[in-house]
């Protein structure tokens, strides 16, 4: 029998940060540019010079624990991870070794499972090879842009959890504002360390790392295969060899890199150039308090509100988005309307991320006038399938609702008036009415649907209904 | 106190103000000597002679003016070649940096720069300052003025030469473990390691990290002490570097009644040369006669000082010399069939044996499996120095050492033998591993007349107490007579 295999995985998940400039020296941070213009004696490692901590970088990599549960270290330390490529300059990379900035927190799926954060360290990021002409060059731009690497450990057993943990991540971190998380611009890009052991056993298995998954698709195909890859070689009696695999994007397969025993001995040692980093209680209180409404909280907040976890979900997915929900459900009744108006019509009209991103309805729409348009509602002078159409018109003029509904229109149907057209319309539909008090309760729709014809759809098909219902049993004429 | 040997610096400073003569001419007079006795020296490997003379004009413009000079304003100098020059090649005598011009000035230069020093060219020195001759040079070895069959020293060999044989009136050399104290010892002349983090290290082209220092060649302890002056401030630049704690200069009495002068026996076991032993043990009574009082203590963990230095400095360089690997600047091997071993080839061809047997050293000891038994323990025990220093500092106020335990070498002795090479490291090591001020002053000369070096070491940025030591022992009448032999070369005053 077919043994069942279960993943267990970490990510390595580096993030880049959006300071202004670099993390040893003043060059802008920004994506792109003409090759090695963003660059300086530091960041290119000329003979001499020396980097010189940028303060921010590590204010935001503590945002970054404190967001995700870690302890900050109050004496943290800068080390040398050496080894040879023509991108990084200095042939080390400054990162952190065994005294990182942030250890031990926690990123909590929505399944309830938590998976546990080894640390959080700072480090510069490398250059860039360029292949061109069938020459190769090297482009510093990128050389010294912050990055944060946020270790997990060995919790994952998903493909699916390994996602939402990545995509958690990400959304914490653009709501702290250190990072875009763009990963096509490789602000977001993560290793995958696999492996597999029969469901119930404890043991680990033999893991493999795939390095420098910039996708989320291409993370769920490569773990996908390596997860086949290792189920085949288990069964097959085989073993799974420790080593760093890359996944290969035009066949989907992982392929091997390098075995354990051509791993890189990075032969780390303190930074000499860098003092410790000194963090103390109260700084790190300090940038405590800077801290926004992170995302679980939020979701939390507009599910007791009242809505539904999916919607709920969407808005919290987009910063900008939930920002302005907050700002167009103050005060409202019932703010489910404002996630429905949203959610339902809105997000139709800013149908990519991008739009969503910055929640670009914003510039048709401010946030309150789908409030006023929320509380006519709520305050009845105006019905559902109203403001439906009064929103709409909302978004493609840019007007406000109090420019778009009239008073006549706002004043609705009188209860003498419905009393009056209701006894019209049962008056001119006595088939229905018999059929109706024969039982068959559909045949109060049409009904309904002449009530709403004769008020122009100012009345609210519910009273209508009830009313109607009401005359038919009691024989009304 | 009367002043028995005036500083060089500020009499030529007064000889400028009183138009004596112009910073044109002396700057004249400094280049023609040069022309003339560096061949047999090899002191400087490269003359910087037009932007000299420009700056010695804006100098002499000046002084028309009717400005007073600023500190070391006019004076000529000039500077170790592993320090980096906007636009001056700079190339720490290696073969891998050569045409290497950088595009920025170290922190010193920008700073003597801006007070007109007049900069007579780049000094030679070991290869990437690894070496105890200056013969690691990919420009030859330089020579010492009292004999040119004696080397100058190293690696800061090219600055105490061209003091040592006024073809410079200061210069600037680094210290990583000895480097300007050794080479002024064996030149006679005076060399300052500040404390650590009292010089910016930035622009200056790294050996190893922890232990680099950045400080003065000079003719007398007044003009150590005006230059350190000058040098040594915080800069943005560098994160380890706080400056001075306070100007030395103005503290040079050379007062130093009731001074607690510290003598441990481990420093003298090692002395080669019965002269340099009975130049240091007179130098002891000078000091007692002086009014100082002399406290005699061990401190054993010595012993462990040159395995220590040479792990950590090895471990450090094989990291600051990865980046040479001719991509971007200096030598560029000339047929490669592909990126790694055009890569291997540069570093192959450029670099020297010293440097290449340190860069294995160093990879070695962080190795992983051997990271434990070298690196970790050589840290380890860099605490516990640093801790023996500690406590000697609390038994007295500064410690009277050897600065080598013998006199210069002879041309081509540290080719021979390695080993016996670093051994003679012994005396000037422990103050880098702590991060501790030393300054070497001559104390006397061999049968031959080769200068004997005597090293005063302090505690944390205490650079103004053994200064004002060296300079109360330099100040006396019989020191020109025993310490001081001049030599016939370079400007004459």
């Amino acid at each position: 029998m077919a043994v069942k295999y279960e993943m267990v995985a970490g990510l390595e998940t580096h993030v880049e940060l959006s300071t202004r400039t670099k993390i040893f020296c003043g060059c802008t941070t920004a994506f792109g540019g003409e090759p090695n213009t963003h660059c300086c004696p530091i960041c290119i490692g000329l003979p001499g010079t020396l980097p010189k901590l940028n303060e921010r970088v590590v204010e935001y990599a503590i945002k970054a624990g404190l967001a995700t549960h870690c302890r900050i270290a109050e004496n943290a330390r800068m080390d040398r991870k050496n080894y040879v490529y023509p991108d990084l300059p200095k042939a080390y990379q400054i990162s952190q070794f065994d005294k990182p900035l942030c250890e031990g927190g926690y990123i909590e799926l929505s399944n309830g499972r938590k998976i546990r954060l080894t640390r959080i360290h700072i480090e510069e990021d490398a250059g860039k090879l360029v292949h061109e002409r069938g020459d190769t060059y090297v482009d510093y731009n990128r050389g010294g842009v912050p990055l944060i690497e946020i270790v997990s450990e060995p919790d994952i057993r998903s493909i699916d959890e390994a996602k939402e943990y990545l995509e958690k991540i990400q959304l914490i971190m653009k709501y702290i504002g250190v990072s875009d998380c763009k990963m096509q611009e490789g602000s977001l890009r993560c290793d995958v360390n696999i492996s597999l052991r029969p469901v119930g056993s404890e043991k680990f298995g033999t893991r493999c790392e795939i390095k420098n998954m910039n996708s989320f698709t291409y993370m769920e195909r490569a773990m996908k295969y390596e997860f086949e890859r290792q189920a085949d070689l288990l069964d097959s009696g085989e073993e799974v060899i420790q080593e760093t695999r890359r996944y290969d994007v035009e066949s989907g397969c992982t392929e091997s890199m390098r075995g354990k025993e051509d791993a890189q001995d990075y032969r780390y040692f303190r930074e000499p150039d860098l003092v410790a980093i000194f963090t103390p209680a109260e700084k790190v209180e300090a940038l405590r308090g800077q801290l926004p409404e992170l995302p679980d909280s939020r979701m939390k907040r507009y599910t007791e509100m009242g809505i539904a976890p999916a919607d709920a979900s969407l808005l919290v997915k987009y910063q900008a988005v939930a920002q302005y929900f907050d700002a167009a459900a103050d005060g409202v009744k019932n703010p489910k309307n404002v996630s429905n108006f949203m959610v339902g019509q809105m997000f139709r009209r800013m149908p990519t991320d991008e739009e969503k991103e910055r929640c670009a309805i914003v510039s048709a729409v401010p946030p309150e006038n789908l409030n006023a348009l929320v509380k006519l509602l709520d305050e009845g002078k105006i019905r559902m399938n109203q403001a439906k159409t009064v929103l709409e018109t909302m978004m493609d003029t840019g007007k406000a609702p109090s420019e778009l509904i009239s008073a006549e229109d706002m004043a609705g149907v009188g209860q003498d008036d419905l009393l009056e057209i209701c006894r019209k319309v049962i008056g001119e539909n006595a088939a229905n009415v018999a059929d109706y008090l024969g039982g068959k309760e559909r045949a109060i729709q049409p009904m309904i649907g002449a009530v709403m014809r004769a008020t122009k759809g100012k009345a609210d098909a519910k009273a209508a209904q009830q009313m109607l219902k009401q005359m038919m049993e009691e024989g009304v004429k | 106190m009367e002043q028995k040997r005036p500083g060089l610096i500020r009499s030529l400073q007064r000889r400028l103000e009183q138009k004596e003569l112009s910073c044109r001419e002396l700057t004249e007079e400094y280049l023609k000597a040069i022309e003339r006795d560096n061949p047999a020296l090899n002191a400087y490997i490269l003359t910087t002679r037009l932007a000299a003379l420009e700056t010695a004009e804006r100098v002499d413009a000046r002084l028309a003016a009717g400005e007073k000079l600023l500190p070391l304003e006019g004076i000529p100098m000039t500077l170790k070649d592993n320090i980096s020059t906007d636009g001056i090649e700079t190339t720490c005598c290696s073969k891998i940096l050569k045409g290497y011009t950088p595009i920025y000035d170290a922190s010193v230069w920008g700073l003597l720069k801006k007070n007109n020093a007049v900069l007579l060219g780049k000094t030679n020195m070991d290869e990437f300052a690894m070496g105890s001759s200056s013969e690691n040079s990919c420009f030859g070895g330089s020579k010492n003025p009292h004999n040119t069959e004696r080397v100058a020293g190293g690696s800061s060999g090219g600055g105490a030469s061209a003091v040592a044989g006024n073809l410079a009136a200061y210069a600037l050399g680094s210290d990583t473990g000895g480097s300007i104290r050794q080479p002024a010892s064996f030149c006679g002349v005076v060399g300052l390691k500040p404390t650590y983090g009292a010089v910016s290290r930035y622009g200056l082209i790294a050996y190893a990290s922890s232990l680099d220092q950045i400080g003065p060649i000079a003719a007398t302890v007044e003009d150590a002490a005006a230059v350190f002056d000058a040098i040594s401030l915080p800069d943005p630049m560098d994160s380890t570097c706080r400056g001075k704690q306070s100007a030395v200069s103005g503290i040079l009495t050379g007062e130093i009644e009731g001074l607690r002068i510290g003598v441990a026996k481990e420093y003298f076991d090692g002395i080669k040369q019965p002269e340099v032993a009975a130049a240091l043990e007179k130098a002891v009574r000078t000091y007692e006669k002086l009014g100082a009082k002399i406290v005699s203590f061990e401190l054993p963990i010595l012993k462990y000082a040159l395995p220590v230095y040479y792990i950590l400095a090895c471990a450090e360089a094989t990291s600051n010399l990865g980046r040479y690997d001719g991509i971007r600047y200096g030598y560029r091997t000339e047929n490669y069939k592909n990126i790694n071993e055009m890569i291997c080839k540069t570093r192959s061809e450029g670099f020297g044996a010293e440097v290449k047997r340190r860069i294995m050293l160093g990879n070695y000891v962080l190795s992983s499996g051997y990271y434990d038994a070298y690196y970790k323990k050589a840290q380890n025990l860099r605490g516990t120095i640093v801790k023996a220093f500690q406590s000697a500092f609390e038994q007295c106020d500064v410690i009277l050492a050897p600065t080598v335990p013998m006199t210069a070498f002879p041309v081509g002795f540290t080719g021979q033998d390695q080993v016996e090479t670093y051994l003679t490291d012994i005396c000037t090591v422990p103050v880098n591993i702590a991060g501790l001020p030393g300054v070497s002053v001559p104390c006397g000369r061999d049968g031959k007349g080769l200068p004997i070096g005597m090293q005063l070491i302090g505690n944390s940025f205490r650079e103004g107490i053994i200064l004002n030591a060296a300079y109360a022992f330099e100040q006396r009448d019989e020191y020109l007579s025993e310490c001081f032999s001049k030599v016939e070369m370079g400007v004459k005053f």
